[in-house]
């Protein structure tokens, strides 16, 4: 398409198709005449007609639209992002997360905190880990920055609380230990992506 | 000594001094040459060799290569990059992907030269080997597996700090392919080859280091390697906050930083997590490193404590201190003391200051004439009256810079031994003299090192009486020819066989002794050993230590420590022996003694005040306020509040009564009244290193000259020699005062410290008589002393042990196990 369509401003040349109309009755007995046959045509039943098809579908049939809302919820994207998720490593059942703080400096509300300290395994531990959801602006950054995939965005979207600010901690938001098996993987920012195999450059290896 | 030269970096011109490294003539003139293993102020170590640089069309590296009149140096050739970058390729051969929990969080020097080398890509391999973490004392951790043998700790432990802890050993990996000799890169392959075979371990030989704690190749590490314990995976570098401050301590004044963050989830007060430093231009200490959690936590205000604090003040005799506090508030004493006659009474800057003054009348000066940042550069060393090791940890790191840096000699004169100090160097020499002899001490060195014409003939003579021409006999190896009849077994022939065997012959030489060695203890062979130590110096600096000062003939020790600067040409610099002990001494009229109601601050009295939460009145400890300290090198320098503090401090008190200022870093400027320092306000005052290493804090006093008077130097006095046993007024080393005390991390309890030999017969715990006062504590060995006298510190406020010792350092007590 040229542009010359849409340069041309002048509306009179397009062809336009005009709907075929009747003509207005100028005359008194003409205007009751039309008022009549408007009034016993039989569309008005085509009308209810289709309500009640409708109708009789969605309370006999299943056709029925209407979510019970808290009883019943749609299905959300994965990229949605929601209350956050402290994944684990399904091959050990331990967290992932391994307390580097990326998230905590990436965090633009400021609303992540951590504590960590040097444990008997010689790892990093993470001790305690809060999201402060009164700032959080759910922006998704943590879940973009994280490098092992711990923190993610949940489907939990209900933030209404009785506090204006409330607080979740580690073991709020991280996968209960006994329902590893329903852990999802997630597939919003930051996960990897599918052609991720393609980009890397391998490293020689001696072992 | 030093002349300018030109050369061409890059193609631009720059001005530098001869004999510099052209690493550091880049540096000072902000031109980057990547260098990962060397340390400003140590000996190159081309471990990395990174630093490869091309000086007149030959490679060298820039770190141990000399500038020369006229060089011309390029930084960057494609065939440098291409080695240096495969250098890079190699540290990170097996190098773990760990930096999410890495320590280093993003400090980390490997990190940064991977990528400005720009490594995308690894060309090399080789098996890994095992490495494990370990804890090498109370406060180093090493993780080995993140070490690259850089060994810039290795380095710093033996040129700057001394202690020669750490060394590098067997790694045990595998070993190169040869054919890699040929297809890589030159340097990045004998790079490999050394790191292949090398970790960091304990130079003694088990597990532990056993050194002085000091931490400085914690701060040097590049890499997380070297961490100290109690940071380990607390937090990441990015989320402290840095104050920049001025350790308070010892009168060193070193400049550090100390790096904060809210303590936890739950609290969120703000708490110090490390304290770092500029580690190319200062070195910290133990104390400095590990003892910064000496705040005073405070609720709020106590009005009442307040009131009373006003009222005791007011009526006060006396103000009892000591020299843990900023000019600023000495200047408010010192108010006080104009404004109600209160004494002040501060021990250690009493009688320092006094032995200033003492040594500033013959030649008319305020202040002694250098610092430890230019004693530094000499090649002579010598040490009077003080425990290195103990009293100010940077003053040995002086005494040791010279030995290791500048080829020089050093001298050591004090009554207990020190085995740190023995091993600084060959060319060490350590008097350990009685007790008391600290001025036979300092006319040896006249007699050494004193241009006769310069010396009034009376001293000239009085030296010159301790010599005596006597015979040594001394033996020697000679060889004598031998004539032997030897019968041949085979034939029965006799045959005359002649040989060489060496003989010992005795052989009398004429020497000239020298009666102050021998009193002050040296070694038969002195003169010999002299002779060499005195070879190829030119550049002589003398250390004054703390048991000058309380010492007897203080005055007379002043006299001719002013007589050996102007005699000997030597540099002479004083350690004051506590934190502003220079500061106090300088700013307020002290009083030798207390009386009537006193006010303590941080000491005891009817009234405390403390830092130390102790007190009737609490007041800001040291990270929790702002000021100036006045320290050794004679620089008064900015110290910031890490941590906040909401009491009441000094200058409140002041501000009841009628004069104080708004804030108390008002004061600073009011400083402009004492002499030697200037009316410059806080804020203007700097508090950082150059990039060539100059120090830009803060401002140097002046040496303001007052009228010269003669004063004659008086024979020393042997009888002043203490015998028996002898309990020396010494802290252990990372133990200062109170605050250091406090510090969670600082564990040197309040003992007495013997050497190994000495507290075999001690015992466990002992009873120490002072003549009547007696002081009761356990015993605790200290490998590094030497010889019998005992020691006993004084950081304890409430031990009060500089009444114990009065006005001397040396007491002659007895000592009974209990």
């Amino acid at each position: 398409m040229s542009l010359e369509q849409f340069k041309n401003r002048s509306v009179g040349t397009q062809t336009y198709k005009m709907v075929d109309y009747e003509p207005t009755p100028d005359t008194g007995m003409g205007r009751f005449q039309r008022v009549v046959s408007r009034t016993f045509r039989g569309e008005l039943f085509v009308g209810l007609y289709v309500t009640m098809r409708e109708m009789i579908n969605a309370l006999f049939g299943g056709g029925m639209h209407t979510t019970k809302y808290p009883f019943e919820k749609l299905p959300i994207s994965p990229r949605y992002r929601a209350i956050h998720d402290m994944l684990r490593l399904l091959e050990s059942g331990h967290y992932r997360c391994i307390g580097c703080g990326l998230c905590e400096k990436i965090c633009i509300s400021d609303c992540i905190k951590m504590d960590t300290r040097y444990d008997e395994n010689q790892r990093k531990e993470v001790t305690e880990y809060t999201i402060n959801f009164g700032r959080c602006i759910f922006c998704g950054y943590c879940a973009e920055v994280c490098p092992e995939l711990a923190i993610v965005h949940g489907q939990r979207y209900e933030t209404a609380s009785e506090q204006r600010a409330s607080f979740s901690i580690f073991d709020d938001m991280l996968t209960p230990k006994d329902a590893l098996g329903q852990q999802q993987e997630f597939d919003g920012f930051g996960a990897v992506s599918p052609n991720a195999d393609d980009n890397i450059k391998k490293t020689p290896l001696a072992y | 000594m030093s002349n300018e030269i030109t050369i061409k970096i890059d193609g631009v011109e720059y001005k530098t001094q001869e004999g510099e490294y052209i690493l550091n003539a880049a540096r000072a003139n902000d031109i980057f040459i990547p260098a990962i293993c060397y340390l400003t102020r140590c000996s190159p170590t081309l471990a990395c060799r990174i630093c490869l640089v091309e000086a007149d069309g030959k490679r060298v590296y820039a770190c141990n290569a000399k500038a020369k009149d006229g060089m011309d140096v390029t930084t960057t050739t494609e065939e440098i990059l291409e080695e240096r970058r495969a250098i890079m390729e190699v540290y990170d051969v097996n190098h773990p992907l760990q930096c999410g929990v890495c320590d280093q969080s993003g400090e980390c020097e490997l990190q940064n030269y991977t990528l400005e080398m720009g490594v995308d890509s690894q060309s090399y391999m080789i098996p890994d080997s095992k490495r494990e973490s370990t804890n090498w004392s109370s406060v180093l951790h090493y993780d080995a597996g993140l070490c690259i043998v850089c060994e810039r700790c290795t380095t710093v432990c033996k040129d700057m700090i001394g202690d020669a802890a750490i060394k590098t050993g067997p790694r045990g990996g595998a070993t190169l392919d040869k054919g890699l000799k040929e297809s890589m890169p030159k340097d990045a392959y004998s790079m490999w080859n050394k790191l292949q075979k090398s970790v960091i371990v304990p130079s003694n030989g088990t597990g532990e280091t056993n050194c002085s704690d000091c931490g400085e190749c914690v701060a040097v590490c590049p890499v997380g390697a070297l961490v100290s314990r109690d940071f380990v995976y607390t937090t990441n570098a990015w989320d402290l906050k840095r104050t920049p401050a001025t350790c308070a301590h010892c009168s060193s004044g070193c400049q550090i930083y100390y790096e904060t963050k809210p303590t936890s989830i739950e609290d969120s007060t703000e708490k110090i997590y490390r304290v770092t430093n500029e580690w190319n231009y200062v070195s910290l200490c133990g104390a400095g490193r590990f003892g910064y959690d000496f705040e005073n936590r405070v609720e709020g205000k106590d009005i009442e404590a307040f009131d009373r604090a006003v009222e005791a003040l007011q009526k006060a005799d006396s103000i009892r201190f000591n020299s843990v506090i900023t000019n600023e508030e000495a200047l408010m004493l010192q108010t006080l003391k104009e404004k109600f006659g209160t004494k002040l009474v501060n021990p250690d800057a009493y009688a320092f200051q006094n032995f200033l003054r003492a040594y500033g009348r013959p030649a008319g000066k305020l202040l002694y004439g250098s610092d430890f940042k230019e004693i530094m550069s000499s090649d002579f060393v010598i040490s009077v009256g003080a425990s290195l090791r103990n009293d100010n940890p940077n003053a040995r790191y002086a005494f040791n810079n010279i030995q290791k840096m500048n080829k020089g000699a050093g001298l050591y004169f004090h009554p207990v031994g020190d085995k740190v100090i023995e091993g600084l160097g060959k060319s060490v020499e350590c008097f350990y003299h009685k007790a008391g002899l600290e001025e036979a001490a300092l006319y040896l060195i006249l007699d050494l090192f004193a241009d006769r014409d310069k010396l009034p003939q009376e001293t000239i003579d009085y030296i010159e009486s301790f010599h005596t021409k006597g015979t040594k006999i001394v033996k020697e190896k000679v060889m004598e020819s031998v004539t032997e009849t030897v019968i041949d077994s085979e034939t029965g022939e006799s045959k005359e066989v002649s040989k060489k065997i060496p003989k010992m012959v005795e052989k009398e030489v004429e020497v000239n002794e020298n009666a102050l060695v021998t009193l002050l203890g040296g070694a038969d062979d002195f003169a010999d050993k002299f002779a060499k130590m005195m070879k190829k110096k030119e550049d002589f600096a003398l250390i004054v230590g703390e048991d000058l000062y309380f010492h007897p003939k203080a005055t007379n020790l002043a006299t001719l420590v002013s007589l050996i600067e102007s005699a000997c040409g030597m540099k002479v610099a004083m350690i004051p022996p506590k934190t502003n002990s220079l500061g106090v001494a300088l700013i307020c009229d002290l009083d030798e003694s207390a009386n009537g109601y006193t006010v303590g601050y941080n000491e005891a009295g009817d009234f405390r005040l403390s830092a130390l939460g102790d007190g009737d009145l609490d007041m800001p400890a040291m990270n929790q306020q702002e000021g100036t300290l006045t320290n050794m090198n004679k620089r008064v320098v900015p110290t910031n509040a890490a941590l906040e503090y909401n009491g009441y401090e000094l200058n409140d008190l002041m501000s009841a009564l009628k004069s104080g200022r708004k804030l108390t870093i008002h004061w600073t400027e009011m400083l402009g009244n004492k002499k030697g320092f200037q009316a410059i306000e806080f804020d203007a005052l700097p508090n950082g290193y150059t990039n060539s290493g100059e120090e830009n804090r803060g401002y140097l006093l002046k040496n303001i000259g007052k009228r010269a008077g003669s004063v004659k130097v008086e024979k020393f006095d042997e009888t002043l020699s203490l015998d028996g046993e002898i309990a020396y007024r010494c802290n252990p080393q990372r133990q200062f005062s109170d605050f250091t005390d406090k510090a969670h991390q600082i564990f040197e309890t309040f003992s007495l410290y013997a050497s190994p030999s000495k507290a075999q017969l001690l015992g466990e715990k002992v009873e120490i008589d002072f003549g009547g006062e007696v002081l009761v504590c356990g015993v605790v060995v200290d490998e590094r002393m030497g010889g019998d006298i005992v020691k006993i510190p004084d950081f304890k406020s409430t031990k009060d042990i500089y009444s114990l010792f009065g006005r001397d350092r040396f007491k002659t007590v007895t000592i009974r196990e209990v």
